[in-house]
């Protein structure tokens, strides 16, 4: 058994990490509110570009869109991959992979080429180890989202889209359920899957100022955008909730780890002090 | 009769102005440009300035927007405003830059996945996690 002194150091040690834990926690609960409004801010702009995206399809431009159009013969898809950019967030990252690596078996048996797109530390670093075919990368965003941060990425893989490299494109991030709950998610993004209307009731068609290929355009892309920002706010809302949960688990686990360790600890003074006492008395004895 | 339009003015971050209006003023990309209520369909880009929105109390209010899209429906006005300052160049560069960061890192390494390994990465991570719950439900 292991000497009284042995044990106290022990405990001492997983005190000292069930105060980190616990702060990480609590860092973690502050960080996830302010997260979860950034996300629901995030909302507006998302569905108004939505409502704006259904009207567009609805009307009849004379210019139909790349982005709109189905193709017939699918050789690559592009997925944007979406982690976090730091560790000890539970199973987020884990899950996120493990729904791409399915998915991306699934594709490679159908025999199409995947290019990838990793936002975020975590996936890049796992896409790069397991030897996917990384397009654009960021990295590094912090606690905020940054729509000027994000732009580059998104339009490598737009351009790939746009030149026919790939056919389809995808986005994988974690969906924020609650704070206990986050789900994984595959989203297509392109082409772009607008509401099938097809009741021709009113004939109807926008002014474009300058041109409509010019606004389309531009309106399209932002829609894409809003959408790949709005996945980079829910993965960061789960990001901190994981977090939180994870680092609430620890600390509970050290707590029951110190309570074990004291028990241990009591039972060999106790002895001791038995053995001590009963040498004494036999000493006694003897005399 | 209509006398009056809503407006929404949101952007990325945050949503900046949402309301009826008799009148408003928006620095379109071909100039400034007044809508009022009924005004037919039009989609068009916004330059950077001010949108000014006449409300029916007669008051005026001013919001700066840095660009974006306009859609405009009879009876809706939707601004798109960007968060991020925008242009051909400055979007490109930045697509360069996310392109060239994975190149640097791509480079000496071979170009087939390997699902293998991939697979044997996630086991091992997803059985530290069931790991981890054994612990918990032991205690």
């Amino acid at each position: 058994m292991a000497s009284g002194k042995e044990i106290r150091t022990k405990i001492k040690s997983v005190e000292n990490t069930r105060k980190i834990t616990r702060a990480m926690e609590m860092v973690a609960a502050a960080k996830m509110r302010k997260a979860q409004e950034r996300m629901r801010a995030a909302r507006p702009y998302a569905e108004k570009i939505a409502n704006v995206a259904a009207h567009l399809s609805q009307a009849h431009p004379e210019y139909k869109h790349p982005f709109v159009l189905k193709r017939d013969h699918e050789k690559r898809v592009g997925a944007i991959v979406v982690t976090t950019d730091k560790g000890l967030c539970g199973g987020l990252n884990t899950n996120i992979l493990r729904l791409l690596v399915n998915q991306m078996k699934k594709w490679d048996a159908a025999k199409l080429g995947v290019d990838v797109s990793a936002i975020g530390n975590k996936g890049l670093g796992f896409l790069q180890r397991s030897g996917a075919n990384v397009l654009s990368q960021v990295v590094a965003l912090g606690d905020t989202p940054h729509m000027d941060r994000l732009i580059g990425p998104v339009k490598v893989m737009l351009d790939a889209y746009r030149e026919g490299k790939i056919d389809t494109l995808h986005v994988f991030y974690n969906r924020f359920i609650n704070t206990m709950k986050q789900e994984p998610v595959m989203v297509q993004l392109l082409p772009l899957s607008a509401p099938a209307n097809d009741d021709l009731k009113h004939y109807w068609d926008y002014i474009y100022e300058p041109d409509a290929k010019e606004v389309v355009d531009a309106l399209l892309i932002r829609y894409v955008e809003a959408l790949i920002y709005q996945a980079v706010a829910e993965n960061m809302a789960c990001e901190q909730s994981a977090r939180m949960v994870a680092m609430k688990a620890a600390s509970d686990n050290a707590k029951n780890v110190i309570g074990e360790l004291k028990l241990v600890y009591n039972k060999t003074r106790q002895a001791a002090i038995t053995k001590e006492l009963s040498e004494i008395v036999a000493g006694a004895a003897a005399v | 009769m209509a006398t009056t339009i809503h407006v929404d003015i949101v952007s990325a971050e945050a949503s900046l102005f949402s309301g009826d209006a008799e009148f408003i003023i928006v620095p379109a990309e071909m100039g400034e440009m007044g809508i009022y209520p009924l005004h037919t369909q039009l989609l068009t880009k916004i330059k950077p300035g001010s949108v000014r929105i006449k409300k029916p109390d007669q008051e005026e209010e001013l919001i700066y927007v840095s660009g974006g899209m306009l859609e405009v429906q009879p009876h809706l006005v939707t601004i798109l405003s960007d968060t991020a300052i925008r242009g051909q160049d400055l979007d490109e560069a930045q697509a360069l830059e996310a392109k060239r960061r994975a190149e640097d890192a791509m480079r000496d390494r071979s170009s087939e996945m390997d699902y293998a390994r991939a697979q044997m990465e996630l086991a091992e991570a997803i059985a530290q996690i069931a790991a981890i719950h054994q612990f918990r439900k032991r205690h």
